[in-house]
């Protein structure tokens, strides 16, 4: 690779997958936009894995747009936080999609199948441009392309429902994009800018205004709304039940999660915590309603009947664990925020792609077509039985580690009793995987699993690989939690 | 469709200057109010003002269904490709200035080819929700 090519590495990784959704949009063959897209999909990890290397040996890097010098033009900043947010998302794109083949095929429609790769690649562009960008409305740009690109993935499941919770997610999410952008153009009036860094230079002098509070307000509900905080989470539980198989391990692995790296962007590096926390009483606001999407969409999904929906009531919950992280904004805490932003989309994408290769085979996510499934597909339902662990947080799995740090957060913060809350919601995922595990394991195979075989090799290795993931990253904390805990001293400050 | 006369005859007498008027606005963005997105909305305003005229089928006859979808991605790919070229030229993703020989003239080429691509995705964009609302219930 020559020097040109490394300097245009932040464009690049995503203008590659912009480009690549023009050209699927132009195949007519499913196949052929397939292979494009793995190719795209193989890509991305490369280049952000090379950023994320640079960023660690040689500091943040800044990439103007069109030659235009910050904070007047488009500003790229990568930096260990959204380097390592980048990492993930195009690594879990590069899982998904060997198995996106079969799966896509067996769930989508032969005409729509072009359109879906190319709308998979717009938002996986969205979802790479949000994460690296350092402006505040290029982010909405590309914050409307990845939910636009998501509203029509979801549509494209298998059952007529799919429309309805599309167009579900289309009216709120459109709702929390409307608030962001009023929020930034409130900033904007009140600054004059919208380059990240240079809005964290000026908001100091405008921190007692009135506005710049109802700015934070707008900004924080409007992405809150995106990663689905409780209460206002009501789109995700269908969405994730009806998308088809592969976008719902896709979307339950990154969306969320880039929305909330954009929430902890604006929060630390951008007002200050301080700020926000002294005049918003957000510490309260988000451990209350951390614990109650913990508490109350983990018991939500022990009365799941459907695998998909009850797993989607379940990321509401572990979305609760990463927002408690943020609230508690301390180093431990906060650290195991962003490590359970990656370990629970190893672990979810596991759950989703394990139950995706079911419903490859059997044709349904009824829990009650799952009994004694564990004969017939026992490497799947393996892998389901790991990344349910890891849900729980046995020790041993990716879980127990985020969970270690939040506990440990929540010890300095002086709140012994979250400890017991956090205890006690793991309790609750015991209850809603131990039910799985039971009809999965304990039950004699009914006659719907006649003639059921193993998942095809193309569906079960990058189920596996997530399981084993979820495992490794329980066992070798050096990469996520290292990572993790240097982008928290850059975000806390504590590094200067 | 008989007793109108006038207005077929109007409608094709006014076609071209739709079009002239369009492109007008797109190649005067450069200097003043106007653009691609501008430009493109004629132009799908003209195959509007047919198909209402003549009906769906001529109008569809005119401007396939296909090339309207087709063009969709190609005015985005003329967008993104401009910035690639840039890249490969040596400056970064959009940078107009290294396109052409000269700064100011690789500028002013550059916005021009972007605006064509805005008015190729416009025009396509429009006419395929168009044509997506007009063939409903057929």
């Amino acid at each position: 690779m020559n020097a040109g090519i490394i300097s245009n590495l932040p464009a690049l990784q995503v203008v590659i997958p912009l480009l690549g959704a023009l050209v699927c949009a132009l195949l007519r063959r499913g196949s052929a936009a397939w292979f494009l897209t793995m190719i795209i999909c193989l890509i991305m990890p490369v280049i952000s894995i090379t950023l994320l290397l640079t960023v660690l040996d040689s500091g943040p890097i800044s990439y103007s747009m069109g030659g235009w010098a910050p904070p007047f033009g488009i500003e790229y900043k990568v930096d260990v936080f959204n380097a390592f947010i980048l990492v993930l998302v195009s690594s879990i794109g590069a899982v998904v999609l060997p198995y996106a083949r079969l799966s896509v095929a067996s769930e989508v429609k032969a005409e729509d199948r072009p359109w879906f790769y190319a709308m998979f690649l717009l938002c996986l562009t969205g979802l790479l441009g949000i994460t690296i960008t350092g402006d505040a409305f290029n982010a909405f740009v590309f914050l409307e392309i990845s939910s636009l690109s998501t509203y029509v993935l979801i549509a494209m499941g298998r059952d007529r429902r799919a429309l309805l919770a599309a167009y579900q997610y289309l009216i709120l999410g459109s709702i929390g994009a409307t608030f962001y952008i009023i929020g930034v153009g409130i900033i904007y009036t009140l600054t004059g800018t919208l380059n990240f860094a240079d809005l964290a230079a000026r908001i100091p002098e405008i921190e007692q205004t009135r506005s710049i509070l109802a700015a934070a307000a707008f900004i924080i509900v409007g992405i809150s709304l995106k990663f689905a905080l409780f209460p206002l989470h009501v789109w995700l539980p269908n969405a994730y039940a009806y998308a088809p198989s592969t976008v719902s391990a896709f979307l339950a692995s990154t969306a969320t999660k880039v929305a909330l790296y954009l929430l902890i962007r604006f929060l630390f590096s951008i007002f200050g915590i301080e700020v926000v926390t002294d005049k918003l009483a957000l510490t309260d606001i988000l451990i209350i309603l951390s614990l109650a999407a913990m508490l109350g969409a983990s018991t939500v999904a022990i009365f799941q009947h459907d695998v998909k929906r009850l797993f989607a009531y379940s990321s509401v919950a572990q979305i609760g664990y990463i927002t408690l992280g943020i609230a508690l904004a301390n180093q431990a805490g906060l650290t195991g925020s962003l490590v359970h932003i990656f370990n629970h989309a190893v672990m979810k994408g596991a759950l989703f792609l394990a139950i995706g290769a079911v419903v490859y085979r059997i044709g349904s996510a009824e829990i009650d077509d799952f009994s004694g499934l564990g004969k017939k597909m026992p490497i799947t339902m393996g892998c389901l039985l790991i990344g349910g662990l890891g849900l729980i947080g046995v020790p041993g799995t990716a879980g127990f580690i985020s969970k270690w740090y939040l506990a440990v957060g929540a010890i300095d913060a002086g709140y012994l009793w979250l400890v017991f809350l956090l205890v006690l919601s793991s309790l609750l995922a015991l209850i809603y995987v131990g039910r799985i595990v039971e009809v999965v394991w304990f039950r004699d195979p009914g006659p719907n699993l006649d003639g059921v075989r193993e998942a095809p090799l193309s569906l079960l290795l990058p189920t596996v690989l997530m399981a084993a993931a979820t495992i490794y990253f329980g066992i070798e904390t050096s990469q996520s939690v290292g990572i993790a805990a240097q982008a928290v001293e850059t975000l806390l400050g504590l590094a200067k | 469709m008989k007793l109108d006369l006038i207005l077929r005859v109007t409608t094709k007498l006014l076609l071209p200057f739709i079009l002239m008027f369009a492109l007008y606005v797109q190649f005067h963005g450069d200097f003043g109010p106007g653009g691609g997105f501008q430009a493109g909305a004629m132009a799908a305003a003209m195959v509007f003002l047919y198909s209402i005229t003549y009906g769906l089928p001529s109008a569809q006859k005119a401007v396939p269904p296909a090339i309207a979808q087709a063009m969709i991605p190609i005015g985005v790919l003329i967008f993104a490709g401009v910035g690639v070229y840039a890249m490969f030229n040596g400056g970064q993703f959009l940078n107009y200035s290294v396109i052409a020989e000269d700064a100011p003239h690789a500028q002013a080429l550059g916005i021009l080819l972007v605006e064509s691509g805005v008015l190729i995705t416009v025009a396509g964009t429009f006419v395929s929700i168009f044509y997506a609302f007009a063939g409903r219930g057929r």
